[in-house]
């Protein structure tokens, strides 16, 4: 399998901060990977490192299975679309978009170059606006401005840091569609950075999940999503409801802080003692009353908010604290009728639900 | 008596702006009239002005021409050698310097101004004529080192002089530059020589051209630095006024050469500005 990233245990340091902190990772030719974080967790600093900005303080970035330790910014097989796009402003659209083709040696022509920039334009639909200047374009256009600036260049690799975080959300749900169509059309890998986790789930195919300069867990968007590996990508992935129990011996049986047990199936690698249950607000069934044989708690409604599609619902459940549920179109038929107020049952499968050790708080 | 906001906005407007428009028009606008109106007049016999209207004194401006070239020369000439030597600096202190140090780098280049110019030029005046450095060439077996009194030694006290104006307004448009902008075309493929030919130099242009119309301007008035180091040798547009207003007093002749010069200075202006927003490509340039 080739590569087309390898970082082989980076490191990176500001001084005293450790910014990135011997991170391994490979990034297969093709892919769509997101690094996906929240701020200051060293997502940028990662990208830089690829892009040459930075050096690694230890540890080697490799390209293409080429090793760049040293290597200019300049001399590397890779573009970058900078947060707040980077735009000459000094320049056009055209000249722009051009001006990675301009520094190619040997020199390209100024028809081939021309030819390229309006096919790129094309590409990210601003074919009427080559001779516009930055500052005359709207955030949306600056940022496909910047796409085709990069692209242009035909790199063996795209970075893109934060691409879509100045836009309104309808604009970036467009964007996020059309990068995805892009990316299957160049056939060209993609690093992302982003603190958006829907925006990673949704585009990526490959989800780096990182903390504190360090990779919680690498996967698929469904398997950081469905099996998280710590409390920390459970939490930053998607919302769950954490409750504090305590793992007895026979490792199936969880006591909990109102003094109840629940039957969590066989747990393997999970030692006994303090634990914690997280469980997704779309895994709870919200009903009137409990099922026979049913698992779950009984609790008081105390909010609910309406989505469009959704509705969530806060109850507190006595002893174990307040939670979350969301319910869809097709819970809400029933569901409806639970009002704030009203006590429901909370139902959800135990066995499916994720157990952490309280060592893995992040 | 109610006074309406109208009224009220016009009044702290007419207090904000009337004093330096009273200013402007007494010691500006009417002198200037003046001015005009004598370059047109005749020198009355015993000196001064009388009332004339010929184009005279203007048709004379070639007996002058020497002031004219040499100043239309060296300004310029030093303007570039400021920017020349002025460019780099900036740009250290501007991209390269640790910013702990900048500003005390700054205040290296400012704190002699606070300094009188008539003083510091004397001091060049000693250290260039006789018992200067041309007293250390004798000793060392050269003779006859002549540096008073010659068009390099104004050269050299107009890029002393005038340095620090250049300096300043260079490194704020550096300063101001966003250096993603710098990465963005790293990123790209250019070279760093490329990057300064084709991202920093434009974008610092505005800059550039405040400082060398800047240094320009003040230069084709400038009067001390060829008196005292030129020595009446090198003889500059200012030097021919004081001349003619105060020695030979024939005000009608001095006042014309005022107004051709006063013609250049606006002249190379509109000539800047329209450069500057040309390359930087917006209007926000403010050259003074
Ligand atoms: N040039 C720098 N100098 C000092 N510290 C830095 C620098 N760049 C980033 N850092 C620090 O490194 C950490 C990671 O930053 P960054 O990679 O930008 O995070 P992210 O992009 O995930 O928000 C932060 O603590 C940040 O303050
Ligand atoms: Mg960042």
């Amino acid at each position: 399998m080739h590569n087309d990233i390898e970082f082989r245990s980076v490191t990176k340091n500001y001084g005293a901060v450790t910014a990135v902190s011997d991170v391994d990772l490979q990034v297969p030719k093709g892919a769509f990977l997101a690094l996906l974080g929240p701020s200051g967790c060293g997502k940028t600093t990662c990208l830089r490192m690829i892009g040459g900005f930075e050096q690694p303080t230890s540890g080697t970035v490799l390209i293409s299975g080429r090793e760049m330790n040293g290597i200019a910014p300049y001399r590397r097989p890779v573009n970058m679309v900078f947060q707040h796009y980077a735009l000459f402003p000094h320049l056009n659209v055209e000249q722009n978009v051009g001006y990675g083709l301009k520094q190619m040696r040997p020199r390209i022509e100024a028809s081939e170059i021309a030819r390229k920039v309006a096919l790129a334009l094309e590409m990210v639909r601003l074919g009427g606006f080559a001779q516009r200047r930055v500052h005359e374009l709207s955030g949306g256009q600056q940022q496909r401005v910047a796409l085709a600036r990069a692209i242009v260049n035909k790199p063996a690799v795209l970075l893109l840091d934060e691409p879509l975080a100045a836009l309104d959300r309808k604009l970036r749900t467009a964007m996020q569609i059309e990068l995805q169509t892009l990316q299957r059309e160049l056939g060209i890998t993609f690093v992302l950075v982003t603190h958006d986790q829907e925006e990673a789930l949704s585009m990526a195919d490959l989800v780096c999940v990182m903390n504190t300069g360090s990779i919680r867990q690498l996967g698929t968007p469904q398997e950081v999503y469905d099996r998280p590996t710590d409390l920390f990508v459970a939490d930053f992935v998607g919302k769950t409801n954490r409750v504090t129990a305590m793992l007895e011996a026979d490792g199936r049986t969880l006591r909990l802080a109102d003094g109840s047990a629940l039957n969590v199936g066989e747990r393997r690698g999970l030692a006994a003692g303090d634990a914690i249950l997280a469980i997704r607000p779309e895994a709870i069934r919200v009903d009137r009353h409990a099922k026979p044989g049913a698992t779950g708690f009984q609790g008081t409604v105390t909010n609910r908010i309406f989505l469009g599609s959704t509705a969530e619902y806060s109850v507190a459940v006595p002893g174990l604290g307040d939670f979350l549920i969301t319910s869809d179109r097709r819970n809400l038929h029933e569901s409806e009728l639970v009002e704030p107020g009203q006590t429901v049952f909370l139902g959800f499968d135990p066995t499916t639900a994720h157990l952490f050790p309280v060592s893995s708080t992040a | 008596m109610a006074v309406s906001a109208e009224n009220k906005r016009r009044l702290v407007t007419a207090a904000l702006v009337g004093p330096a428009a009273v200013w402007l028009f007494t010691f500006l606008v009417l002198p200037f009239t003046a001015v005009v109106i004598f370059a047109f007049g005749e020198r009355a016999p015993e000196g001064g002005y009388q009332p004339a209207f010929t184009l005279a004194q203007f048709a004379n401006l070639g007996a002058r021409s020497a002031a004219f070239t040499n100043t239309l020369t060296l300004a310029p000439i030093g303007a570039l050698a400021c920017l020349l030597i002025a460019y780099p600096v900036a740009y250290y202190l501007a991209i390269k310097a640790d910013q702990k140090y900048r500003m005390f780098l700054i205040s290296l280049i400012v704190i002699p101004f606070w300094t009188s110019m008539l003083v510091r030029t004397y001091a060049w005046m000693y250290l260039l004529g006789a018992r200067g450095i041309p007293h250390l060439f004798e000793l060392a077996g050269i003779d006859d080192v002549r540096l008073l009194n010659t068009p390099g030694a104004v050269l050299l006290g107009i890029v002393y002089g005038y340095l620090p104006l250049m300096i300043l307004p260079i490194y704020v448009s550096l300063e101001k530059l966003d250096r993603r902008l710098l990465d963005a075309s790293a990123d790209l493929g250019a070279t760093p020589l490329s990057t300064f030919f084709g991202v920093t130099l434009p974008l610092s242009l505005p800059g550039v051209m405040t400082g060398v119309a800047l240094v320009t301007i003040l230069l084709l008035g400038e009067y001390l630095i060829p008196q005292l180091l030129g020595g009446g040798k090198v003889f500059f547009i200012g030097n021919a006024l004081v001349d003619l207003f105060l020695q030979s007093r024939n005000w009608p002749f001095g006042s014309a050469i005022a107004v051709t010069l006063v013609v250049v200075v606006v002249a190379v202006l509109l000539v800047a500005m329209r450069i500057a927003w040309r390359v930087s490509g917006s209007r926000q340039v403010d050259l003074i």
